[in-house]
């Protein structure tokens, strides 16, 4: 070849002014650094973060003012019925978001860079579960004002509506292992979008919109037991008092906290393990 | 002290892909070692297993003398990758990017910062080190991509195609940042499919193919065995093509390599500018009508066509599949004697 060969090869005189850690980052440390990476990427996003939050209260107008007057609910207002529903739904669709978000990292080279760091497995994925939690809990506490400014009313205790809101939180995070899981197995962006297929059967043939006693049978019997009407009766119940939610729901708000709570553990216990040993080598 | 990295017959198969079958490497210190192959060499897997990303189905890998396989955590510390694709946060800003990864090497807040520091003002990035990354360059993603990976003070830096999709001015502009690095002490080990990176960066270049190494050495030996200069002439008349083979194939080192379909004809010679010299003397003694002709450094392509007979798929022809090409070559080599 023409041009002159200009290898470099070291020169012990110089060294990069960089001194090397002592001991690698903690488990703490490295969940909180991938924590506060994924939320900023999402909240510094405004047109897609902002969109979403204007998606879900149209929605929510929607259902109240389009379907709200066709949908009967056992004597309460349907206003009070549909945003406890909402409020529930809202942790299976930052469920998707959070898979789209884990086939970015994988996809961008995003893991391979944490996975190639001394920091611990668990708190990578662990990361990005909070961080999923995180935004849920932003988008609930939204889709809650909506609802406020809605008509939606409700007389429970304080107590119980923290109860409501913690177990929706609860469960964001017992979903998003999940939901993380199904993002690094469809390994890319695209084809994590498809698990909507998943989210969407679970939003619609559940309690959320409308009673469970308007579905045909068969489908009722799926309705009535799935994880995502635990999640929205107890939060409903939580809402409505027991007295009310006995003549609506059939059961008081204990009967739905403690299914959701089975559920959420039963999550955590099988796909945590699942997305964890994904982190691991291949 | 131990070699930076010592690979021994690693193998790797996904599922019907052999994509490293039996790759030996030993990269030395103080030094850019270069991983040369085309597209689907199995060039990226191994970086990921030397990142300790991914493991081998057989064969040891030991990374400054520690067991990858046995000791992925010590090897972690001793290592930084720098992706195919920039792993950078494009909502944060450049020097938020580069505390987050040294927080995750393990400094503590202070020295992250200071230790970002250092490595903007390395890589030229200190005026945009407050802007958010999405709004960079893809030569500016790359380069914070490589300091990125540089925050932990790494003994051994792994860049996977730093170049590749860069315009030819940020990719200048990262050679000479890796070239500094170096300079500084910190080993390289980089993969690339382009010869005059490996020949501008490495001190020594390894030829992958089909997850093998097939060729290894200094740019000189490698070039002295594989990639001479070609003069490369195109007749301007198809039936003049034979005689002009027979007056330019006693310059060459090796027979000339002919494309009949352009008329093209490529002489691997050893003496650059005064063998083409010769070969236009040649062609006009013989008053033989030339519509080009020109010296140009070996590509990829010929380094390949010498070592394994075969060219590299890594751009695939646009008017020719694949395995049409390799046909027509095979055809040509043979008919240029
Ligand atoms: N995760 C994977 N699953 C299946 N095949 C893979 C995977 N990773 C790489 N391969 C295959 O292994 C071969 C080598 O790939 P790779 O190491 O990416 O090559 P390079 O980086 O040199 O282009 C290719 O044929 C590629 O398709
Ligand atoms: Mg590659």
């Amino acid at each position: 070849m023409t041009t002159a060969n200009p290898t470099v090869t070291a020169d012990p005189t110089r060294t990069l002014d960089l001194p090397r850690p002592t001991r690698p980052a903690g488990a703490l440390t490295t969940a909180l650094g991938v924590a506060r990476r994924t939320v900023l990427r999402n909240i510094r996003n405004p047109q897609v973060f902002v969109l979403g939050m204007v998606q879900g209260a149209m929605f929510l107008l929607i259902f109240r003012y389009v379907f709200g007057g066709a949908i009967t609910t056992n004597g309460i207002r349907y206003v009070d019925f549909l945003v406890p529903g909402f409020v529930g739904t809202g942790v299976l669709f930052a469920g998707m978001t959070s898979s789209i978000g884990a086939a970015e990292d994988l996809k961008e080279g995003f893991f391979d860079r944490l996975r190639s760091l001394p920091v611990p497995r668990i708190a990578i994925v662990s990361g990005r579960v909070v961080a999923d939690t995180i935004l849920a809990t932003i988008g609930l506490t939204v889709t809650t004002v909506v609802g406020f400014a809605m008509g939606f009313r409700t007389s429970a205790p304080l107590g119980s509506l923290l109860l409501a809101v913690a177990l929706c939180v609860f469960a964001a995070f017992a979903f998003t292992w999940m939901f993380v899981l199904l993002g690094i197995m469809a390994g890319n962006p695209q084809a994590a979008q498809g698990i909507g297929i998943l989210v969407f059967p679970l939003t619609f043939v559940s309690s959320a919109f409308v009673p469970v006693e308007s579905m045909p049978g068969w489908m009722q019997a799926f309705a009535s037991n799935q994880p995502l009407t635990m999640i929205v009766n107890a939060t409903r119940a939580f809402t409505l008092g027991d007295v009310d939610a006995v003549r609506v729901l059939g059961h008081p708000a204990s009967y739905f906290a403690v299914r959701s709570l089975f559920w959420c553990a039963l999550f955590i216990v099988v796909f945590a393990p699942l997305a964890a040993r994904r982190y691991q080598r291949g | 002290m131990p070699p930076i990295l010592e690979a021994r017959g690693l193998t790797k198969r996904f599922k019907t892909t052999q994509a490293l079958a039996g790759l030996d490497l030993t990269a030395d210190r103080g030094q850019v070692t270069a991983i040369l192959g085309p597209n689907g060499a199995g060039k990226t897997t191994f970086i990921r297993m030397v990142a300790t990303l991914l493991l081998p189905d057989e064969g040891t890998l030991t990374v400054a003398g520690i067991d990858a396989i046995k000791e992925p955590d010590k090897v972690r510390r001793a290592i930084g990758l720098a992706g195919q694709s920039a792993a950078v946060e494009g909502a944060m800003s450049g020097r938020e990017n580069l505390v987050l990864v040294g927080r995750l090497f393990g400094h503590d807040t202070r020295q992250a910062k200071a230790s970002a520091e250092v490595v903007l003002d390395l890589l030229d990035l200190t005026e945009s080190a407050d802007r958010l990354v999405r709004t960079y360059s893809g030569g500016m993603r790359r380069k914070l991509d490589l300091g990125a990976s540089l925050v932990g003070a790494p003994e051994l830096l792994l860049l996977d195609e730093p170049t590749t999709g860069l315009d030819p001015r940020s990719r200048n502009d990262l050679w000479d940042a890796i070239r500094s690095l170096v300079a500084a002490g910190t080993d390289v080990l980089l993969t690339t499919q382009y010869l005059d990176e490996a020949d501008q960066l490495a001190a020594r270049i390894a030829i992958i193919d089909q997850g093998k190494v097939i060729a290894e050495g200094t740019p000189d030996e490698l070039k002295s065995k594989a990639g001479n200069d070609v003069v490369e002439v195109h007749v301007a008349d198809a039936s003049e093509l034979d005689r002009a083979i027979a007056a330019l194939a006693p310059l060459g080192c090796e027979r000339p390599r002919v494309d009949r379909p352009t008329r093209s004809i490529a002489v691997p010679v050893e003496r650059g500018s005064a063998q083409l010299l010769e070969a236009v003397r040649l062609l006009d003694g013989l008053n033989l009508a030339v519509s080009d002709i020109g010296l140009r450094r070996a590509t990829l392509d010929e380094v390949f066509l010498a070592l394994t007979g075969r060219p590299a798929e890594s751009e695939p022809d646009p008017e020719a599949d694949g395995s049409a090409t390799t046909d027509k070559r095979r055809r040509s080599r043979r008919a240029a004697a």
